[in-house]
């Protein structure tokens, strides 16, 4: 159900790339729970499953997280056009705020009130971060499904405790998928 | 000359860097600082933290710097297209991909086990950042612990769950607070 590339959805599209990607400090999957917000729960224009397959593409292909979800959801909405709006509105920001601050970087980053306000900041994205993760895991241990839960759990020790790269863990959880769809096909053979 | 340079280092970036952020840094640094000398390492390690502090992916901001001391806006520009070209055409070659082939039952089983995996690694960006807000990167102890950030996070992941507030005015207010109580306690 692609929406057409009519130019309110353009514009809406636009705005809100322009606005999550200005507000979005750190990296790729912080912006991906913002987009979850605006796109899955704010305009219902993706659900939220959608989503997260976006975000499993997104973090498979080189280049960075974030233009490349933008890119997805683009397409998504209302194609080529809605491609390269939703990149536009992704690198405007950075371009702006990082054209401004390499004229005075080092004054900015030595800057005791900019690091204080950046440090709440950090506290306020952990905190957004962490309440998408609570909705969105909650709606994984309602699945009832052990493998389900052992992938998620053994995809967080990996990363955060053995900090395996994270290409690997996407590889792995795939291919536990082809290997689930193999063992219900033989079992279906059988029955 | 130095334009088409810009362009094909960025590129490079663009193409090799996979799992986004952190994975881009070594790349940019071979590319700006080892092969071409365009940053320092002590200015390279500058743009990073700035690219932390700031709005935007890694690539994007380090492609604008970059390509501003260089050789200006119109550096940046041809930087930056560089830097987000391969992702285009990769993008939307597994976007066709998804959308051609996600009905199929051998798919749909992937992207099932794909979900919680992802759930997994959202869960552990949003936990190091609570774990440099909480430690500021120093030794887990109680003495390295940062009270004040922790309050923060607290009040805020409480006012998201129950209130439901907008979550970019929730991290403003979030900034705010942290600078006026550092101000009043006088940690400045």
């Amino acid at each position: 159900m692609k929406i057409d590339g009519n130019n309110k959805y353009l514009l809406k599209l636009f705005l809100s790339t322009l606005y999550i990607s200005t507000f979005t400090f750190g990296g790729g999957f912080v912006i991906i729970t913002f987009m979850k917000k605006k796109f899955v729960d704010a305009l219902h224009w993706i659900d939220e499953n959608e989503m997260l397959d976006l975000a499993a593409l997104a973090q498979s292909a080189p280049g960075a997280i974030a233009v490349n979800a933008a890119i997805l959801v683009g397409w998504r909405i209302s194609g080529f056009s809605g491609m390269i709006v939703a990149i536009l509105g992704t690198i405007i920001p950075p371009m702006l705020v990082l054209s401004i601050i390499s004229f005075f970087y080092a004054a900015f980053a030595k800057n005791i009130y900019v690091s204080l306000v950046l440090k709440g900041m950090q506290a306020g994205v952990a905190a957004v971060i962490l309440d998408v993760v609570y909705e969105l895991g909650s709606n994984i241990i309602k699945l009832r499904s052990i493998v389900y839960l052992l992938i998620m759990v053994c995809s967080f020790a990996a990363t955060f405790i053995f900090k395996v790269n994270v290409i690997y863990i996407i590889i792995a959880a795939g291919f536990t998928g082809i290997l689930l769809e193999i063992c219900k096909q033989k079992q279906g053979g059988k029955a | 000359m130095t334009y088409f340079q810009l362009f094909l280092s960025f590129l490079q970036v663009g193409m090799f860097s996979i799992g986004g952020g952190y994975a881009a840094m070594p790349v940019i640094q071979s590319a700006v600082v080892t092969n071409h000398g365009w940053l320092t390492m002590n200015e390279f390690i500058d743009l990073i933290t700035i690219a932390e502090m700031t709005p935007g992916p890694i690539a994007v901001n380090s492609a604008t710097f970059v390509g501003i001391r260089i050789a200006g806006i119109p550096g940046a520009l041809i930087a930056t297209f560089g830097c987000i070209l391969p992702s285009c055409f990769i993008v939307s070659f597994l976007a066709y991909i998804y959308y051609r082939y996600k009905s199929v039952s051998t798919m749909q089983s992937v992207l099932l086990s794909l979900r919680p995996a992802v759930v997994a690694l959202i869960a552990a960006a949003g936990l190091s950042i609570l774990k440099m807000v909480a430690f500021g990167g120093k030794l887990i102890s109680i003495s390295n612990t940062n009270w004040i950030g922790i309050s923060i996070f607290v009040i805020a992941f409480f006012i998201l769950r129950k209130l439901k507030w907008n979550p970019v005015l929730v991290m403003s207010l979030c900034g705010i607070s942290g600078l006026v109580i550092n101000l009043m306690l006088g940690n400045c």
